[in-house]
């Protein structure tokens, strides 16, 4: 029997910044519908890897191969259409728009839905299965009431949902989540673990989740991939990570 | 070596002040984050009163120099700090565009109407006498006392600057502000002293370099400061808006390159007629395409620029459904009564310029569609629909078509010009494909557009009445006006239709976060190029349609500082909606008819009205005019549920 080929794979990931090193030689695979939690000190360079993964840096060596097709040169939005999400660290949400045009939006883009005749005819104005499609998303990421607020009135919270929400609807088959805790409270985070956790039951999407929030991390992930100038230092479950000299080394400075 | 040296020292004082221009832009750029379009204004404000001091009220040319250079242009630095620019400081790159375009045209609009002199000839040279040869290089290489004073004021200024930079506390906490001004801030350190310093030091450049190159024009006029501030962009960008000392030399090579080759080049060949005028916006599009650092411009390098809140939300445009109603009855009633009052009782002047106004609001409509939809920048559309009437104009002449269908193949070209640069500023977002847009502009008005082949010269083509195959078709009759209306009304629809559909999505998706819309997998190469193409169409057609208005077609019509001035009127009128471009149309030729009727120095009160509207961009991206209409629209939808004594919608309150 032969294992099948990983969601994912990332083979000798390295990037420089002049004559600093942000990621050097990291390798790791994600299976379909694994949860892996790429962790990592200020500066590790998880970001990085995650940019790489989507084509807004060019690593200057090594490999991202998704579902068995090596990505090499590819722009992010053909990335994006291949089945790769993302959330971002510093929030990019289109400000002016509407939470649920976000999600129709990202829908029609996922359908390659756009023919300058049809505008110009007002053949596009959204059908009953896409306004369904984002009600469903936007229930299961608590943004209903919000649907007709522009982003630019909500706070970072809930625009970091918008983010999440956006980037599920088309249903990736890989969500690169980074930090999406960052700038959250306590109650916030805990109900972003809980969507995170029901998309992964209820969807199978894989997820790669850059973090620093310990609760978010032990919450969601199946294993987690430790980071540290740019190296990988550990990988293993978030337990078996944790108890390792070189990550208590890395987080505390303490042997 | 010695005819060398002859052709070269004439471009001594354009060397230098393009080396001062550039360092100063740069000096802002890298210490404010803004590139400051508001500089040939500064300069041209410099040398007006330079003039006007030493010319008109004979005052001493050290006494005018102090005030016009150390003490005019410093100072207007820093009220631009304070009152402008300080107060966008983290807003996006569009809005600091604007609004240095504002000052662009809104500043030599204004001077005239202050000083009440809009012909100052005769500026002097500051320094030394320039009709006295004071050195020779070689045995017959003259260097007169203007060449002089602009080399030595140049080398002092920038040894000054380096000194400033390199030696000081200052000049430090300017470096650092360049990396992070928060960091600085968080460092115990004044940050907003440190940023007005650099705008005062940089006005003090505008104003020496516009005082260096006053006694080089017999007249002291606005355009050619503009013209030259853009030359200095492309020796700014030859240093990647980094590196003052490339910034510097680029400037000099630039100056006496073109003087030098303009000595060797036999006058009679395209190299001198067209290529050698254009030649320091050829450099600024090499740089653009060459340079790796002007692709990166507006990304974010503050490591702490993540801290700042999101930009407040434009006032709701959400009307309620009565309000609405009222509201789309009121717009076809004023259509209805515009278009029976036209066709009856209106004098036949005012048709005229009323008729200009529906022109103008085509081209303006590409300007929504281009900025306010898409959120790109082109400073460009009055050459693109100068493309499209230069176009349907030689058709005629030589292949004898009719001037309407020369004008659809016009549309065609200035749309695929349009594409051609949206494929040619890929890898350019913000203010990069901003300059590309301007670099363009140039090119047509120094290489294109002048030639006989093209425009007919600078007299342009006057446009036969046989070419347009209906005799009716006169511009100043009813004809034209149904013409008009009917294309504007489609061009609106179809803008409109745009805008709600599924293209208009993916435009608006792209406007709000370029990194969030690829994220999503949205073609952002693709929808640049259509809405670029889209956008170039628009404004063939709406200078195909002025064209025929205006009856002859000039150069002068289309060129890049018209380009800058429709950006500024649209902006105000509204950005964002298809009301706004017809809103701009109009306002401009009704504002310029009254104006008629005004004296004579007020004439350019119009650009300084549409210029002040402008730097309420960044505050009110939608536009000032439009955003007093939704103001009014909410206080008039209150007022309708005060009346009937139920609370008003929530959306329709927005901000104030």
């Amino acid at each position: 029997m032969t294992t099948p080929a990983p969601l994912l794979s990332v083979r000798g990931l390295t990037k420089s910044f002049g004559g600093a090193v942000a990621v050097s030689d990291v390798s790791f695979d994600v299976a379909a519908g694994e949860s892996v939690g790429l962790i990592g000190p200020n500066g590790a360079g998880k970001t990085t890897v995650c940019s790489c993964i989507f084509g807004q840096m060019r690593p200057d060596a090594g490999s991202v191969r998704f579902c068995g097709r090596e990505l090499g040169r590819l722009a992010t939005w053909r990335r994006a259409r291949l089945g790769i999400g993302r959330t971002y660290q510093r929030v990019e949400v289109f400000p002016e728009m509407t939470v649920r045009d976000h999600l129709l939006v990202a829908l029609r883009v996922r359908h390659h839905d756009a023919r300058l005749w049809r505008d110009l005819l007002g053949r596009s104005a959204p059908r009953a299965d896409e306004l369904a499609r984002v009600e469903e998303v936007l229930e299961i990421v608590g943004l209903s009431e919000v649907a007709e607020v522009p982003a630019a009135a909500l706070g970072l919270g809930t625009c970091r949902l918008v983010e999440l929400a956006r980037a599920i609807v088309a249903e990736p088959r890989l969500l690169l989540a980074d930090e999406p805790s960052s700038g959250l409270d306590e109650h916030e985070t805990r109900e972003l673990a809980a969507v995170l956790g029901t998309l992964q039951a209820t969807r199978g999407m894989a997820v790669l989740l850059v973090e620093h929030d310990v609760f978010l991390v032990d919450a969601v992930v199946d294993r987690a991939i430790v980071m540290d100038l740019g190296r990988v230092i550990a990988s293993g479950t978030f337990g078996e990570v944790m108890a390792e000299p070189a990550v208590r080394r890395a987080y505390l400075g303490v042997p | 070596m010695e005819q060398l040296l002859g052709f070269a020292v004439p471009g001594v004082p354009y060397g230098c002040a393009y080396a001062v221009f550039a360092v100063g832009l740069v000096l802002t750029y890298r210490a404010t984050g803004v590139f400051n379009f508001g500089f040939g204004a500064q300069a041209y404000a410099s040398a007006f009163v330079f003039t006007w001091l030493v010319e008109d009220h004979a005052w001493p040319t050290w006494g005018a120099f102090v005030l016009a250079v150390v003490v005019l242009g410093p100072g207007l630095g820093l009220v631009f700090d304070r009152f402008l620019f300080r107060r966008i400081a983290s807003t996006n790159t569009t809005a600091k565009i604007v609004t240095g375009l504002s000052l662009l045209v809104g500043i030599p609009a204004l001077l005239p109407m202050v000083f009440g002199n809009a012909n100052l000839v005769g500026a002097p040279s500051i320094m030394f006498n320039p009709n006295t040869v004071y050195v020779h290089l070689g045995a017959d290489v003259p260097v007169n006392g203007m060449y002089l004073s602009a080399a030595i004021l140049t080398v002092a200024m920038l040894v000054l600057l380096v000194l400033l930079l390199q030696t000081t506390t200052l000049g430090l906490e300017m470096r650092a502000a360049v990396e992070s001004r928060r960091l600085l801030e968080l460092e115990g350190v004044n940050a907003q002293r440190v940023t007005a310093t650099a705008w005062a030091v940089s006005g003090l450049m505008a104003g020496l370099a516009g005082v260096l190159l006053a006694p080089t024009e017999a007249t002291i006029q606005a355009p050619d400061y503009i013209t030259l501030m853009v030359a200095a962009i492309a020796a700014a960008a030859c240093a990647a808006l980094r590196s003052m000392p490339i910034a510097a030399v680029a400037g000099v090579l630039i100056g006496v390159v073109s003087l030098v080759a303009q000595g060797y080049l036999p006058t009679s060949s395209v190299w001198y007629s067209a290529v050698l005028p254009a030649l320091p916006f050829i450099v600024l599009v090499a740089a653009l395409w060459v340079v790796p650092g002007l692709r990166h411009l507006d990304e974010a390098t503050d490591p702490l620029s993540s801290v700042d809140p999101p930009p407040p939300p434009p006032v709701a445009r959400v009307r309620g459904r009565e309000i609405d109603r009222v509201v789309r009855t009121g717009w076809w009633l004023v259509l209805g009564a515009f278009a029976i009052s036209m066709l009856t009782w209106i004098p036949r002047a005012w048709e005229t310029v009323l008729n200009q106004g529906m022109a103008y609001s085509v081209i303006f409509l590409s300007i929504t569609l281009l900025t306010g939809i898409a959120g790109q920048l082109s400073l460009a559309q009055a050459t693109l629909a100068g493309v499209a009437a230069f176009t349907a104009g030689q058709l005629a002449m030589h292949a004898g078509l009719n001037f309407l269908a020369g004008g659809a193949l016009g549309v065609l070209a200035a749309a695929a010009v349009a594409m051609l640069l949206a494929l040619s500023s890929l890898r350019l977002r913000g203010l990069g494909l901003a300059l590309m847009t301007l670099a363009a502009a140039l090119l047509f008005d120094t290489a294109i557009f002048p030639a006989q082949s093209v425009s007919g010269g600078t007299g342009g083509l006057s446009i036969a009445s046989s070419w347009l195959g209906l005799p009716l078709l006169a511009p100043d009759g009813h004809a034209y006006f149904v013409l008009a209306l009917c294309v504007l009304a489609l061009c609106a629809a179809g803008v409109t239709m745009v805008q709600r559909g599924t293209i208009g999505r993916f435009l608006s998706a792209m406007r709000g976060s370029e990194i969030g819309a690829a994220g999503i997998g949205v073609n952002l190469p693709w929808q640049r190029v259509l809405v670029f193409a889209l956008s170039g169409a628009l404004a063939g057609v709406g200078g195909t349609l002025l064209a025929i208005q205006q009856t002859v077609i000039a150069p002068g019509q289309f060129n890049y500082q018209l380009s800058l001035a429709f950006v500024v009127i649209v902006v105000t009128a509204g950005v964002g909606t298809v009301e706004g471009a017809i809103q701009a149309g109009i306002g401009l030729v009704v504002i310029q008819e009254l104006l008629q009727y005004a004296p004579q120095r007020l004439q350019g009160l119009t650009f300084v009205l549409f210029a002040i509207g402008a730097l309420t961009y960044s505050a009110h991206p939608e536009g000032i005019v439009e955003l007093e209409k939704r103001r009014w629209t909410a206080r008039a939808e209150r007022a309708l549920a005060r009346l009937r004594s139920e609370p008003a919608p929530a959306t329709a309150s927005g901000r104030s």
